[in-house]
């Protein structure tokens, strides 16, 4: 997605100076309190209008109802199955109540949905984790090294390289890799290198350990096409980060003192310069997993994101809740996490 | 744009945000290429769709044609032109992008001006309003949506409106957060003074001030429409036949894209191209505009 301009700092910016660290603690823990609270607000209202809104689209029994040979009994049977009888707030109450017991429902073939939530979540995280650490080792060091050869042919090259990928949907690259790498790559060698349907074999056994070059070859170009699709602005915003850094007072003064450039670098820019970045980070990660649903589709993987895609195709309401809070959750969580870390990192913010 | 207008001395040179802008613009290599390329490809689109307006959905006897002086992007197994095809295709992204960013640039505006010079309860109901539509993914909100009402009616129109229906939040923080720090200023303290109301001040103080943060983020928006569009259209849920986009015929190439490989590279290399065109036009404007808050700094 397209960002814009730095992250401005939270509100809880340049208070008071902290008078002893219990004093601290309390205030980080009274912020995390009131953030939770609005922010669990904010998704106890997001839930009341996906439900609304999924619950008065079509009808999810419309091709039952279409078929001739189903009886009317059928139909009434399998509207009391998904409550499609009762009124809408009895509906929401009974699902809000199921997740307060840590039950998300069925689906529309009664098989219960939390179970298949995880399932799907393991798949997909797998990806989405180790693209998210790659992406950011990638970022931080293009980033660097951009800023470092400012001007230059290298930094020029760099800043086309992500602009260019910048402006590559993901399903572009994931076809891609798939079509002109994987594909002339087995075609080269004769037996596949990077699998391109799957997150692993279906016919694979044994223990975990003889499964991993089984994972990896199907892990690598998913992994690749998500890096893609998220390396370029962070590398962007971590260039201007180090740039903005460089010419500050603390940096001149640690280089005229004489020390190593490097240390200079590693000690005084980059630990300064990563702050604004570890949030941004954070923020995306949420991200990461709308880019997951093309990446999934484009290679069959069986993740969160092609199950949500055939719950939503399916009107299935609450594969599509679940998919829903799971996200929300995400990026309320990610949210949070993004402001108190730049907190930690940062001495001079204090919490209100 | 009148608001800049002043009546100044004869032959007085003064020089406005515009032409500011428009000088630094205009000194933009990669910009100027931005502007150039995508021109080019807009009229080529313009003068193809106009010629030739039903060559993107008439099938032809010539199955399988790589790309030939005949048929310069080559045809599909179904015999259709692929070059009539892509350009309807890209005109449709476009018009959808136009939509999206007219509708992200007045909804943004209006809340993020209301929230910004108001405050108060106001602020907070609108902001909060905002995060609500923020805490899911607008790509999840999207699938959501488009499936929900893919039955009744699935026109481009309809997609265009539904996205920018959502994506007009980024913009409206960002208005809020310039006007939040434009109203503090001595200028509008002293129209506020001079009895100018609300509405004046807005429309002839703050919004001029805040002119390039907006015309920046809708030109990205723009680029970030037509990725969501296509990326829709690629699932099946955006655009749908008759109707044509990149992304739809992205994915019905795929299927074809090692034995008849045009039909998978030149959809996506367009799209890729208008993207990247946007985007270093938006880039370009945001340096002009705000040379010292630049992503790309030079």
């Amino acid at each position: 997605m397209v960002k814009s301009g730095g992250r401005k700092p939270p509100a809880f910016y340049f208070a008071v100076r902290k008078s002893s660290p219990v004093c601290y603690l309390d205030r980080v823990l009274k912020y995390i309190f009131r953030r939770l609270v609005s922010s669990l607000l904010v998704l106890w209202v997001a839930t009341i209008g996906v439900f609304v809104m999924v619950a008065y689209s079509g009808d999810p029994l419309f091709d039952l109802k279409m078929n001739p040979t189903t009886s009317p009994k059928t139909i009434l049977v399998r509207e009391h199955q998904l409550f499609l009888d009762r009124p809408l707030p009895w509906r929401y109450w009974h699902w809000i109540d199921n997740l307060f017991h840590g039950n998300l429902g069925l689906d529309m073939s009664n098989v219960a949905v939390r179970p298949q939530l995880f399932i799907h979540m393991v798949v997909t995280l797998r990806m989405v984790v180790l693209a998210f650490v790659l992406a950011v080792v990638i970022a931080v060091s293009l980033g660097v090294l951009a800023a470092l050869r400012r001007g230059g042919f290298t930094d020029r090259g760099i800043t086309f390289t992500t602009f260019f990928f910048l402006a590559t949907p993901v399903f572009v690259t994931g076809l891609f890799l798939k079509f002109y790498v994987a594909i002339p790559l087995y075609r080269y060698f004769g037996h596949q290198i990077f699998a391109t349907t799957g997150a692993a074999s279906p016919l694979a056994s044994g223990s975990f350990f003889h499964r991993i070059p089984d994972y990896v070859a199907h892990l690598t170009l998913p992994t690749v096409t998500l890096i893609l699709a998220v390396f370029s602005s962070w590398t962007i915003y971590q260039r201007s980060s180090i740039l903005e850094t460089m010419n500050l007072d603390h940096v001149m003064l640690a280089r005229s003192k004489g020390i190593k450039p490097r240390r200079v670098l590693m000690r005084h820019i980059l630990r300064n310069a990563l702050i604004p970045v570890t949030t941004v980070l954070a923020l995306d990660f949420a991200g990461l997993l709308g880019g997951a649903v093309v990446t999934e589709t484009v290679y069959s993987w069986n993740g969160l994101g092609r199950w949500f895609l055939e719950g939503a195709s399916k009107q299935d309401l609450n594969i599509t809740l679940a998919y829903l809070l799971f996200t929300a959750v995400l990026v309320i969580m990610f949210n949070l996490l993004a402001d108190i870390a730049y907190g930690f990192l940062d001495p001079r913010i204090r919490y209100r | 744009m009148n608001i800049f207008r002043r009546k100044r001395p004869q032959g007085e040179r003064i020089e406005t945000q515009w032409s500011m802008a428009l000088r630094r613009f205009r000194k933009d290599k990669m910009a100027m290429t931005g502007v150039v390329i995508f021109l080019f490809i807009l009229l080529v689109a313009v003068v193809q769709t106009t010629v030739n307006p039903s060559g993107w959905n008439t099938l032809s006897n010539d199955y399988y044609q790589a790309p030939s002086s005949h048929h310069i992007f080559g045809t599909t197994s179904a015999g259709l032109d692929l070059f009539s095809a892509c350009l309807k295709g890209a005109l449709q992204d476009l018009i959808v992008a136009l939509v999206v960013s007219s509708m992200s640039m007045i909804l943004g505006t209006i809340v993020g001006a209301i929230a910004g010079y108001f405050g108060g309860m106001l602020d907070a109901v609108l902001m909060r309003l905002v995060d609500l539509l923020l805490v899911v993914p607008l790509l999840t909100i999207l699938i959501v949506m488009s499936n929900l009402f893919q039955n009744s009616s699935n026109s481009p129109l309809f997609i265009a409106l539904l996205i920018g229906f959502l994506s007009w939040t980024g913009l409206s923080r960002l208005v809020r957060a310039e006007f939040l720090a434009l109203r503090e200023r001595p200028f509008v303290e002293a129209s506020i003074a001079l009895g100018a109301s609300s509405w004046r001040v807005i429309t002839r103080h703050l919004i001029p001030n805040a002119i390039g943060t907006i015309m920046v983020n809708t030109t990205l928006t723009v680029s970030g429409a037509i990725l969501l569009e296509s990326t829709l259209s690629f699932l099946g849920l955006g655009i749908v036949p008759p109707a044509v986009s990149l992304g739809m015929l992205v994915q019905e190439g795929q299927g074809a894209a090692t034995t008849s490989p045009w039909e998978f590279l030149f959809p996506a290399g367009l799209l890729l191209i208008i993207v990247l065109c946007i985007f270093a036009i938006g880039d370009g404007m945001q340096a002009a505009f705000d040379p010292r808050n630049a992503r790309r700094k030079k």
